[in-house]
């Protein structure tokens, strides 16, 4: 059985103008061990994605579908159920770190907190288990006494990746977990998630705009733009021959340093993401998308598959659609800056 | 080429840098009584040339920022000289504010670079008030708006930074910059906090800037890819040195010093050739190592190279002589560099 199965999951946020989509029918599958990664940009829903999987949305949010975790539905889950399966079956570690963390209480004790909400642990017993966990993540365990603002950034992140594991979850969900660090220490911090995970047989899902970080990290790739998946696949393949315009922008959003390619020409996208209150239509790609054709505004999106044989790669493109993807992968550069649409409003 | 006069040194192109960093040093003095002194920048020349975008590299904590800061003049430096166009910068405000008009800072972080109750007009106009600038207000914010990419112009005068994108107020700020019609830019970080499909567009107007206008940028980054697509030169900073410098194509096809062969192999990609993540956090400032600043995370000196070399004795031990600010290829090590290694003095350039 799958650690996380999501069957066309759709989030909608209440706002005084009605009800807007933030995840649009996603489906995604993720086993014990595996490590896929969701690429997209602010706005695409991802993060959304990933409160929904432990219910974390605000209230009078509304979903459908169903998330399950060790097929079990957190969507239709009671109150109780719900916080016994927080932690110890999925954890997430946020985006930022330096804020997660209470600023007046020792780490230790915070990591402490989490065992012992979870468990009949006593406190000596507690310690002991926070230290272990503080030398799983590469930090002496004396450090449990210090307070947040001690730790550099890239330790705050381990004590959170620490925290995340205090309950030996099944499921870890890793949401721009290096963002804000430095590249050495997010090689560091990277590192030790995919230990984690193949030490633990963790699933491990990584949630960031970065898709190099991705390619580099994880097995699979999963791309999301306004709401929905468009495109999946090996994470190799999907990064190094994307399937989809949009994948193919941001895969060299990010020079490979030596590709003469990319030098004194960085790459682009004109336009900015869709407001999800209006949004376009069809392949919602299409107003920024250098190859649209007159179908891309009323396309009927779906993933169709975009490699040979099982590798599972599927991409929500008509070229795919209709088995030309080379006119994805072909397709002149646009030149950027010049022309971008001036205003989303 | 191994002469050691601290004349000025002319570039290659025989062209006068409008900005030079000559020996300068940042320290930041320690808590009543307690601790020590932060050596943030510690002995820094560096040079830019008229039209040319360098880029200074390095990890948190490694004093660019505070290098970038004194170069600006919003932090006095505690010896050593910046000059821009060959003369000191002063220090009192008065003689500041020509060169502030002339060199323009963009940051970080447009969300917290723009007054949120500010429309895109004034924010932009703000600057020409400060400065007196002389003619139509109207058609002056135009025009830097147009030339940061947000067209039509006047479309944008009343819109507020929350109903812009990040990459629209990222272009605000720029906008704002160049109003003034400097000559240079300071850039901190300025893709850093933006999506990945907007971090191309402005580089490509940062690189625009530079063809169409002829300004000259210096951005501070850790980002080596934003090198890789910007910059015609690379300055590697650690602990308040700059540790290598040179074209970018060379240092990043060619890493000499051993910490920019490591930062070069973290750079995320999906085949590494083995990379070399160095453990621990950027050391102190505070108590900078002796001998090459470098040595106690070096992988070069934990594996033996330098001592098969011989020269593991003077990392451990000699003060690694100062880069001068010139054009070739340099990297202030031992191991790695010839005229560092033969000089073993104070400086290493023409």
């Amino acid at each position: 059985m799958a650690v996380l199965e999501v069957r066309d999951l759709t989030v909608s946020y209440p706002t005084r103008a009605g009800s807007v989509p933030a995840v649009r029918g996603v489906d995604l599958t993720l086993d014990a061990g595996e490590t896929l990664g969701l690429a997209g940009e602010s706005g695409c829903g991802k993060s959304t994605m990933a409160a929904a999987v432990l219910r974390l949305l605000p209230p009078g949010t509304r979903t459908g579908g169903s998330v399950l975790l060790e097929g079990e539905d957190v969507l239709a889950m009671r109150p109780g159920r719900l916080r016994a399966v927080r932690w110890t079956e999925a954890a997430i570690v946020f985006q930022g770190a330096m804020h997660a963390l209470n600023p007046v209480r020792r780490v230790g004790d915070q990591i402490a907190e989490a065992i012992q909400l979870h468990g009949k642990v006593g406190d000596k017993q507690a310690a002991t288990r926070v230290g272990e966990l503080l030398e799983q993540v590469g930090l002496p365990a004396r450090r449990a006494a210090s307070y947040p603002h001690e730790l550099s950034g890239g330790q705050r992140q381990r004590v959170m990746i620490a925290m995340a594991l205090a309950c030996t979850p099944r499921l870890l969900i890793a949401d721009e977990p290096t963002t804000a660090l430095d590249v050495m220490v997010q090689a560091q911090v990277l590192a030790l998630l995919e230990e984690l995970g193949r030490e633990l047989g963790l699933a491990l899902l990584l949630i960031t705009h970065d898709l190099s970080v991705l390619a580099a990290t994880c097995e699979r790739i999963a791309v999301m733009y306004a709401g929905r998946i468009v495109e999946e696949g090996p994470a190799d393949k999907v990064f190094e021959a994307p399937a989809h315009p949009y994948t193919r922008a941001l895969a060299e959003a990010f020079p490979t340093i030596g590709d003469r390619a990319s030098r004194r020409n960085p790459h682009g996208l004109g336009g900015d993401p869709p407001d999800p209150r209006d949004l376009p239509g069809g392949c919602d790609f299409h107003p920024r998308c250098p190859v649209s054709i007159a179908a891309c505004p009323t396309l009927e999106l779906q993933l169709w598959p975009a490699g040979p044989g099982p590798s599972g790669r599927r991409a929500a493109c008509v070229h795919v659609r209709d088995g030309r993807p080379e006119l994805v992968r072909e397709a002149p550069v646009v030149p950027v800056g010049e022309d971008a649409p001036a205003h989303r409003g | 080429m191994t002469a050691t006069q601290p004349a000025p040194a002319a570039s290659p192109a025989g062209q006068e840098p409008i900005l030079e960093v000559r020996d300068l040093h940042v320290h930041f003095g320690a808590r009543r009584g307690r601790g020590s002194t932060a050596r943030a920048v510690d002995g820094v020349d560096l040079q830019v040339r008229p039209g040319e975008i360098v880029a200074l590299a390095g990890e948190s904590g490694c004093g660019k920022t505070s290098l970038a800061r004194a170069v600006l003049g919003l932090v006095e430096p505690t010896s050593g000289q910046v000059l821009y166009r060959g003369k000191p910068l002063g220090r009192a405000q008065r003689a500041l504010k020509p060169y502030r008009r002339e060199v323009q800072l963009v940051l970080q972080d447009p969300t917290g670079a723009l007054n949120p109750r500010q429309s895109v007009y004034e924010s932009v106009a703000e600057g020409l008030r400060i400065h007196g600038v002389k003619g139509d207000e109207e058609t002056l914010v135009a025009d830097a708006l147009a030339r940061s990419g947000l067209r039509p112009p006047r479309r944008f005068f009343l819109a507020y930074p929350h109903e812009l994108s990040g990459g629209q107020r990222q272009r605000v700020v720029i906008a704002g910059a160049l109003a003034l019609e400097p000559a240079m830019l300071v850039a901190d970080e300025p893709v850093s906090s933006l999506d990945a499909s907007v971090r191309g567009e402005i580089l490509a107007l940062l690189l625009g800037l530079v063809r169409d206008l002829g300004l000259s940028i210096l951005v501070v980054t850790h980002d080596l890819g934003l090198a890789w697509n910007i910059a015609d030169r690379l300055a590697v900073m650690y602990l308040g040195r700059i540790v290598e410098q040179g074209p970018t194509e060379t240092v990043l096809a060619d890493p000499r010093h051993p910490y920019t062969r490591a930062l070069l192999s973290v750079v995320p990609e999906v085949r590494h050739a083995a990379p070399q993540i160095l453990s621990g956090e950027p050391p102190d400032p505070t108590r900078i190592p002796g001998g090459c600043r470098f040595h106690p995370r070096c992988p070069a000196l934990a594996s033996g190279a330098a001592a098969e070399a011989g020269v593991d004795d003077r990392c451990r031990g000699e003060p690694v002589p100062v880069l001068r600010g010139v054009a070739e290829h340099h990297a202030a090590c031992f191991l790695t560099d010839e005229s560092v290694r033969k000089e073993g003095g104070s400086r290493v350039g023409r």
